[in-house]
């Protein structure tokens, strides 16, 4: 008798901690779009900041961070494919691969804020970007690193290898089977990976604090070497050191439901895709 | 044509293995930056560059310590005594205040008898202590003793408790309040999380139905996708002044809200993990509990969670390691003082905070600069040693381990 009551108040605190962590997220998500939907139109998001950042809207914001998620893209995207495609597919199961398994492990462990030490140290200074797209990109893409890779190199083990041994007694090289069979394949869950790469790059602010933010800068960036503001920044920054900080509120708000947006918007979008493609190998 | 194809196979062969190198390169990378300026710190001196500290010969004092020049020119220490001289009252004596005591005609036009003047001020008094230019130094040193130039040592940088880095003459380089700091405020995060995240990955791997599976899974998704700069804004709007309100406190910004904040981004980490662990169970140890009598409740914690122990720590662990390196959202609510905290109701500061609030104020290559870094190496050590530690606890499981 005990123990079945025992179990009864077990299972219970259970459930409602479950309950909890929805209600919780619901709670952040309501708070943020509550406060934040009446401050979003098409002024705010066309308009430059005006006021002492009290006032007007976010686009070079916005700008800056869809510059930043297109420059860390052409640099991680490759990097990380390439390096996953040889972790799975030439590298085998030695020693080496072990290693390199490892350190990209650790590499994702590693704090962003030491991202942004290095990005400073090395593009900033010691390359001589200075604060600009490039040295944020830079570093941003080599933050997303790991993520790409993890996501790609689960990808591409889960094509069954005897669609590999098929393409190689079709006598096709390696190289081709793996162009040809096993990318297409993984294809749909590896722009599943970039996508939330993508998503994690639009959050992410201690990275970019010495590489390239610029605490206020009302005009768009005409070139790679040019400083710009991003959505992540500018919300600390209205939040935390503007000059009128109740007035700066409804902007904060409105910063940050947009951010949110963004980043909901690539996690549905990464779901989505991952639900129509399995389907659709289903079907075949 | 054979022959070309080969070439571009071995081509892309190579290029594949370079890329496959690519984190390993990125860490060595990050290893020599972040260590190349950290160490330079000690080397620098522990006064500005090109400025000295003199004294009058007559002063038996051969040298001071960082700490002790900050209490002199903070008027803590005004007896040459306490630092090991003479009982002789210590008379500070700024560079400016030249300019207070000469008019513009005494010091000579081009300031050509400058450094006269300070040799006869330094001479006159004899418990003086000058902090002036070193170029100013009058060529005719009698009277003047100059302090031998002190390095910023390591047993300072890692047991002082002052984190002072923008005193003049001397910063105060201790990193003792920023580590602590830093750990108080994870581990009480863990110690939140960890029962809460617990909680739920028993419920999403033993009780939860397909239905609710389908909502909680994603819900941890996105709170894991929610970026730390909006967790931070949240915390700052509604927690801070929630918990001001709550314990009657002069500041809300604390180590707590710190902690809640870094519990709540910790969660998604430890649920996944823990819940991993836990699925990993094989159904027949959990058949053997079931079939010895047990109910599901007893199951579970006598057979399912003694035997993913290992998970779980990987999980507690690995939560650690995300809330140590936070830097935003702890930024923004934990109120920035650098002093050692006695209660989870005060304000700290945390490593990444420290580099994120002052990087962009200390001039590239300066002592402050190299401390920053310093702490940054600092950070990144914590961080890999956890991953090694948590990489090392699941492979302790036993299942790997063949039991």
């Amino acid at each position: 008798m005990t123990a079945k009551t025992n179990q009864k108040i077990a299972f219970c605190v259970f459930r409602i901690l479950g309950m909890l962590v929805v209600g919780l997220l619901f709670w952040i998500l309501g708070f943020i779009i509550y406060n934040g939907i009446g401050v979003i139109s098409w002024e705010f998001l066309t308009g430059y900041p005006t006021a002492g950042m009290t006032s007007g809207g976010i686009l070079p914001a916005i700008v800056g961070t869809l510059c930043l998620i297109a420059g860390s893209s052409i640099i991680a995207f490759p990097l990380g494919i390439l390096s996953a495609i040889y972790s799975s597919e030439y590298a085998g199961n030695g020693k080496m691969v072990q290693f390199i398994r490892v350190m990209t492990n650790n590499l994702g462990g590693v704090p962003s804020i030491i991202f942004g030490l290095f990005g400073m140290a090395l593009f900033v200074n010691t390359l001589g970007f200075g604060d600009s797209i490039i040295a944020g990109s830079l570093t941003l893409g080599l933050l997303t690193l790991p993520l790409i890779i993890r996501t790609t190199e689960e990808a591409l083990k889960a094509i069954p290898d005897s669609f590999r041994t098929a393409g190689l007694a079709l006598g096709a090289t390696k190289l081709q089977t793996i162009n040809r069979v096993v990318l297409p394949m993984a294809f749909p869950n590896i722009i599943t990976g970039l996508i939330l790469s993508i998503g994690r790059v639009s959050g992410e602010t201690a990275p970019i604090l010495f590489t390239v933010a610029a605490y206020f800068l009302p005009k768009l960036p005409t070139g790679i070497f040019d400083q710009v503001m991003a959505l992540p920044y500018h919300l600390y920054v209205i939040a935390t050191s503007g000059t009128d900080l109740e007035a700066s509120r409804p902007m904060a708000y409105g910063t940050a439901l947009v951010l949110i947006i963004i980043v909901l918007l690539m996690n549905l979008l990464a779901t989505a895709l991952r639900r129509w493609f399995s389907k659709k190998v289903k079907t075949h | 044509m054979k022959l070309i194809k080969r070439c571009i196979e071995r081509i892309v062969e190579t290029i594949l293995t370079a890329g496959g190198m690519i984190t390993s390169v990125i860490i060595l990378l990050i290893v020599i930056f972040l260590f190349k300026e950290g160490f330079g710190l000690f080397n620098s001196p522990s006064v500005e560059k090109g400025y000295s500290l003199c004294v009058n010969t007559e002063n038996p004092i051969e040298k001071l310590n960082p700490f002790q020049i900050k209490e002199i020119f903070d008027y803590e220490i005004d007896n040459w005594k306490n630092v090991g001289g003479n009982d002789e009252e210590i008379i500070l004596f700024r560079f400016e205040e030249l300019f207070y005591r000469y008019s513009d005609e005494e010091l000579g036009e081009n300031d050509e008898f400058l450094s006269q003047k300070l040799g006869e001020i330094i001479r006159a008094t004899p418990g003086i202590i000058a902090y002036l230019p070193t170029e100013y130094l009058s060529s005719d040193c009698s009277g003047i003793k100059v302090l031998p130039e002190a390095k910023i040592s390591v047993g300072d940088f890692f047991g002082r408790k002052e984190w002072i880095p923008t005193a003049i003459p001397a910063p105060q380089f201790g990193v003792l309040p920023l580590i602590l700091g830093t750990l108080w405020v994870s581990i009480f995060a863990i110690a939140i999380a960890l029962p809460l995240g617990l909680g739920v990955a028993i419920y999403l791997s033993e009780l939860a139905g397909e239905k609710m599976r389908k909502i909680l899974k994603p819900t941890i998704e996105l709170l894991a996708g929610i970026p730390s700069v909006v967790y931070g804004f949240f915390g700052l709007v509604v927690l801070v002044p929630l918990i001001q309100k709550l314990f009657h406190l002069p500041v809300g910004e604390t180590a707590f809200a710190g902690s809640l904040i870094l519990a709540i981004m910790a969660l998604p980490t430890i649920i996944t993990v823990a819940e991993d662990a836990m699925q990993n169970t094989p159904r027949a140890m959990r058949e053997a509990g079931l079939a010895l009598g047990a109910n599901h409740w007893q199951t579970i914690y006598k057979v399912i969670i003694p035997y993913s122990v290992s998970g779980i720590s990987a999980a507690v662990v690995l939560g650690i390691g995300r809330a140590i390196g936070e830097t935003m959202a702890v930024l923004m609510v934990t109120g920035n003082a650098a002093v050692i905290p006695h209660t989870i109701f005060e304000p700290v500061r945390t490593i990444p905070a420290t580099i994120a609030a002052e990087l962009g104020e200390a001039p590239s290559g300066g002592a402050h600069y190299q401390a920053l870094f310093m702490l940054g190496c600092i950070l990144f050590l914590m961080t890999i040693l956890i991953s090694i530690a948590a990489e090392v606890i699941s492979k302790n499981h036993p299942q790997r381990k063949g039991i």
